[in-house]
């Protein structure tokens, strides 16, 4: 019974994203992507499709180059070589008499205000309120007026439950606060693609629920495909149409959720999933 | 000669005299120290911003430039800004003293300043650069709505204290003809045959402005300390 549920819920995705495949291209695409640091091979050719509106789930051991791979496609860290797309278009590069050139700060600035991402340790903006550090990028990055902005950081705030916090400081928060804060301030900015980067690790145990139920909010709702780092096994099953598992530097396994969780093929995977349910972590 | 007949020397008609002056005097000492210290502040920023060029030997030429400047004395800087650029074919220019006094100085302890500006903004933690990224601010956006609002107000009294310590360094500039406190004691002195009273009533006038000036600065340090060892975020840490 439980299987034959599983099953269909596996068909009824691969329908779903199969529909979703033949109406629109992806928007990021990874071709060949490498990276090195020092000696150091941290992602041996990645290529990887994320299509518009898409939950996907990275998982992989520590230091297997999950963050490298969002970090670089936030622009945060340039890969060594090939390609990332963000809408069909070179993130890194821009083409100059028909030459892909290394791409210049007005190039990133316009593609990446398509991404917004969510940090393992928040990085909210210390000397500002919590409502001024969800209302000063989209007035002096989108320009827009400040009662325009403030009414769109209130809804956000709002939605993740912490409207009466707005005159207080980042340091007056508790951590799960301050993310659930963090995740407002990226969407109000509406990214097509938002990054999230094993959001919940830096906190109390006790706050992990409360960012882990906003984040699924969002999910639920659908437009904005969502790229997710996390350790929580669970969450990521739960909230992801595809799993893409990470080892040494290489996508070596992807699938349904069902597919990764239930019957993972490599016995890398296997052995990783193991390590989990015996509740030791990565 | 004995304690006291030193003392007997001591002319109260002299120091009363000098004293009108001297208190003149000083209101320029100050404003000078103003203006080179504004200077500074400002050529500290242009150093900070020449630092942040990423070219490898452009940054280490910057630092040779900065570290020739510090390591020189400022009374030769002052000398050469003076007596020696004019003769300086195609740049050299004729300063009068107060513009020598207020480049010379404000060059010197510019790159004191930049040093000051660097702690500030290499404590500023990496992830408010990667969150003002993905924000997509401009980079000049980055540092002025970002950066610069938490790197500079815990080094405000590092700054002060270089104001001090110019304030210290500005009677410099009567060797180069710079009618401030000392130059119109060593007058007074020199017309009159009296060392002693302008000479001491100078000192006591940068003890009274210096003294009251540091302890203001110590208090300030004290509480942008706690103030800023609170504002620290904790990891993970519930403070509901």
């Amino acid at each position: 019974m439980i299987e034959t549920t599983q099953e269909r819920q596996a068909k009824e995705t691969v329908r779903k994203k199969k529909k979703i495949a033949a109406e629109t291209k992806p928007i990021v695409r990874y071709l060949d992507v490498t990276k090195t640091f020092g000696d150091l091979e941290v992602l041996k050719g990645i290529n990887l499709d994320v299509m518009p509106g898409e939950k996907l789930s990275l998982i992989g051991p520590s230091g297997s180059g999950k963050t490298t791979i969002i970090r670089m496609l936030m622009t945060l860290e340039e890969p060594d070589s090939g390609i990332i797309e963000v809408e069909g278009e070179p993130l890194w590069h821009m083409e100059v008499n028909g030459n892909l050139v290394r791409a210049d700060q007005k190039h990133l600035r316009r593609v990446r205000s398509k991404i917004g991402m969510v940090f393992q340790q928040f990085n909210l903006f210390p000397h500002m309120t919590i409502l001024k550090n969800c209302t000063s990028a989209p007035i002096h990055v989108l320009g827009m007026n400040k009662k325009e902005a403030e009414e769109r950081a209130m809804a956000m705030l709002e939605r993740v439950g912490l409207a009466d916090k707005v005159n207080n400081y980042p340091s007056q928060l508790s951590g799960g606060q301050q993310q659930r804060v963090a995740i407002a301030r990226a969407l109000v900015m509406e990214p097509k693609v938002m990054l999230f980067d094993e959001v919940t690790s830096a906190l109390d145990p006790e706050t992990v629920g409360e960012v882990l139920e906003i984040i699924r909010d969002i999910a639920k709702e659908g437009k904005m495909a969502m790229i997710l780092i996390t350790h929580e096994m669970d969450f990521a099953r739960d909230i992801a149409d595809r799993v893409v598992f990470l080892e040494d530097g290489m996508l070596t396994e992807e699938g349904t959720p069902e597919q990764i969780f239930e019957n993972p093929q490599s016995e890398r995977l296997q052995s990783f999933l193991a390590r989990f349910r015996n509740g030791s972590g990565s | 000669m004995s304690v006291m007949d030193k003392i007997r020397q001591w002319n109260w008609e002299h120091a009363i005299d000098s004293f009108p002056l001297i208190f003149k005097a000083m209101w320029l000492t100050l404003g000078l120290t103003l203006a080179c210290y504004l200077c500074a502040l400002a050529l500290g920023f242009g150093w900070t911003a020449l630092r942040s060029v990423k070219a490898r030997w452009f940054n280490a030429l910057v630092r040779f430039v900065m570290q020739f400047i510090r390591t020189t004395p400022p009374l030769v800087q002052l000398y050469f800004l003076f007596y020696a650029w004019p003769l300086v074919p195609y740049v050299g220019y004729s300063f009068s003293p107060l513009t020598t006094a207020i480049l010379g100085l404000g060059i010197h302890f510019s790159t004191y300043i930049a040093e000051i500006y660097r702690s500030g903004i290499e404590s500023v933690p990496k992830g408010q650069w990667e969150a003002s990224i993905a924000l997509n601010y401009s980079r000049f956006q980055q540092w002025t709505k970002i950066i610069l609002p938490q790197a500079l107000p815990p080094v405000i009294p590092m700054l002060g204290n270089y104001l001090i310590i110019m304030f210290k360094e500005v009677p410099l500039t009567s060797a180069i003809g710079f009618a401030g406190m000392l130059l119109v004691a060593r007058e007074y002195a020199q017309d009159h045959w009296s060392y002693i009273e302008p000479l001491t009533i100078v000192a006591l006038f940068f003890l009274a402005l210096s003294y009251p000036s540091s302890l203001f600065v110590s208090k300030l340090e004290e509480r942008m300390n706690r103030r800023f060892r609170k504002n620290e975020q904790p990891k993970g840490v519930a403070v509901e």
